[in-house]
Parts: structure tokens; sequence; C-alpha cells
């Protein structure tokens, strides 16, 4: 299992990714640069948190066209395991990967503390092993997920809610929800930082029980 | 060359936390008669021709999120 780590100008989570995968995760990891075109030799994606061109026009909307995406589309098109955190959720919205959008949180402040997760489900790769609620970080001014009463109804049908706020909707998001899948369930964002959550040194391992589903993915 | 300017601006049924802040500014500065506020953008492109098609493929495409926000747009020279 080799995972990419896109890196856009104004990522910041890229290194605590790369770091949590290769040395607590268990996985192997390398950067992929956003004007890159090739994701060979990579058996699943992850989109990392940050401030992804300096938020321009609407978070992650000029980071979702750049050049690797399309090459991420089809990759998830095929079956291929994308992860989007924080930004990296943004981005996966804005590029069509997910519905719905990230809005600005209804109380207007930056919020920077630890939620506890409640799984809506545990089909797909991402959250098969996801048994019991998680707490994971948040660090995020556009957090508020939003949708049309259509797409939420789409959400439900599907089982495509991966996970909610458990204890306090802190953002406002529609539902409570926190985290998001494709109706295939092998792209998953979510607005909590799995990959700061790998070791008890950072406060948790929670991020573990969502991140081992790297290692159960058949590759190759 | 001709200017088009594209305003947008969340959905009506969404929240616009940021204009409701600027509403409640507004009265305690006593401008009482306001009763809502909404905040948008305004993006002006310069283009050499005007096709209306581009551009309303531009903001549907790019310059707006149709799942949170609606945009017009008037050439203005």
């Amino acid at each position: 299992m080799k995972v990419a780590v896109l890196r856009f100008p104004g990522s910041n989570c890229d290194a605590d990714a790369l770091h949590a995968l290769r040395r607590d995760v268990g996985v192997d990891a390398d950067y992929v640069w956003q004007t890159d075109t090739s994701l060979d030799g990579f058996d699943a994606v992850w989109v990392p948190g940050g401030f992804s061109y300096g938020d321009y026009l609407r978070c992650g909307a000029m980071a979702a066209r750049a050049p690797i995406m399309s090459t991420v589309r089809d990759f998830a098109g095929r079956g291929g395991l994308v992860i989007g955190a924080c930004n990296g959720f943004q981005v996966l919205c804005e590029s069509g990967l997910l519905p719905g959008a990230l809005v600005r949180n209804v109380k207007q402040r930056f919020i920077c503390q630890n939620v506890v997760l409640e799984p809506a489900t545990q089909r797909g790769p991402w959250m098969a092993g996801v048994n019991r609620t998680i707490t994971l970080p948040i660090a995020h001014g556009e957090g508020r997920f939003v949708c049309s009463p259509e797409t939420l109804k789409e959400l439900q049908d599907n089982d495509q809610i991966a996970f909610r706020y458990a204890s306090e909707n802190v953002n406002g998001s529609t539902e409570a929800i926190a985290g998001v899948m494709n109706a295939t369930g092998n792209v998953l964002g979510l607005m909590p930082h799995p990959e700061r959550a790998t070791r008890d040194l950072v406060g948790g391992t929670d991020g573990l029980l969502l991140l081992q589903a790297l290692k159960m993915v058949r590759t190759g | 060359m001709p200017v088009v300017r594209v305003s947008v601006t969340l959905k009506p049924s969404l929240l616009d936390s940021a204009g409701r802040t600027v509403a409640d500014a507004l009265h305690r500065q006593s401008f009482t008669e306001v009763t809502d506020v909404r905040i948008g953008k305004l993006i002006e492109l310069q283009v050499t021709e005007v096709d209306e098609a581009r551009i309303r493929q531009m903001c549907a495409d790019l310059l707006a999120n149709p799942v949170i926000e609606d945009f017009s747009y008037e050439v203005v020279r």
C-alpha cells in the first residue's frame, strides 16, 4: 500500500499526513505535486488540510481545478481509495467527487478543539473498521456542511453519511454531518483530522481506527 | 475591451452569518431600517468579446458554486 499525499500551494497538513502514514499507520507514502498528472504506483490518495491557494474564491475551489485532480477523478472512478481531511474535504466537494459544500461556521469563528464523532455507517472500505465513537481534532473556519434537501435525501438513502458530530454540532452543519462518502464508498471527506490523532503523544490514537482501512485493502 | 461584472451571492436558503453580524452592527449604529444583509462577491472580467453562453458557463463552472451560490452578471462597458 502506497499513499499519494497531494500538495497544493498553501497545503499545511501534508507533512503531518506523510509522517502519520509512514510512522504510525505503517504504510508507504510519498508527496505528489499538484501539477503532476500521474498516480502510477499509488494505491490511495490523501488530499491534505491547509489553505490551498490561500482559499481564493472559495475554500478548495482552485485546488479542485489543479491538473492532478482530473487524475484523481479517474483514480476514484476506478474504485481507488481517496480521503480528504479539512481543506481536503473542501477540495473533494469543489471537484465534484463528493456532494455538498462547506461554508463559514455558523458562529463565524475558527474552531480548534477535539470533537467526538459518531460513525453513521460501517459501509465501505473506509468505515468498515470504525465500530465506535472516536475523538479527533478539528481546526477550521469553514466547516459547516450544507447541501440541498434532495442531496441530503440521497445521502441518507445511499448510506453516504460517514460521521456526525456526537456531542455538539460545533459548526452548524446540516444534520451535524462531519464527513460524507461518495455513492461507492471509496471516497471519504471529513472536516476532522485523523492524521493528528495517531499517537498518544499528540493527544490520542483514534485516527488509527479510521486509517487502518489503508492496511485492510488489497493492493496491486 | 468589454467588462463583465459578475456578482455571486449565497443562496437565500443559506444562513449568511457574516451578513447577520453586519446587520447587527448597523442596528447598533441606529440604522434600524435595515432588516437583512447579504454579503457576496463582485468579480470583474475583462474579455475580448461578450459571449453570454460562455459567461454563464464560467459562472456555473468556477466563479460560483451552484450548491451554495447564485450568480448574475451584466456587461458594463
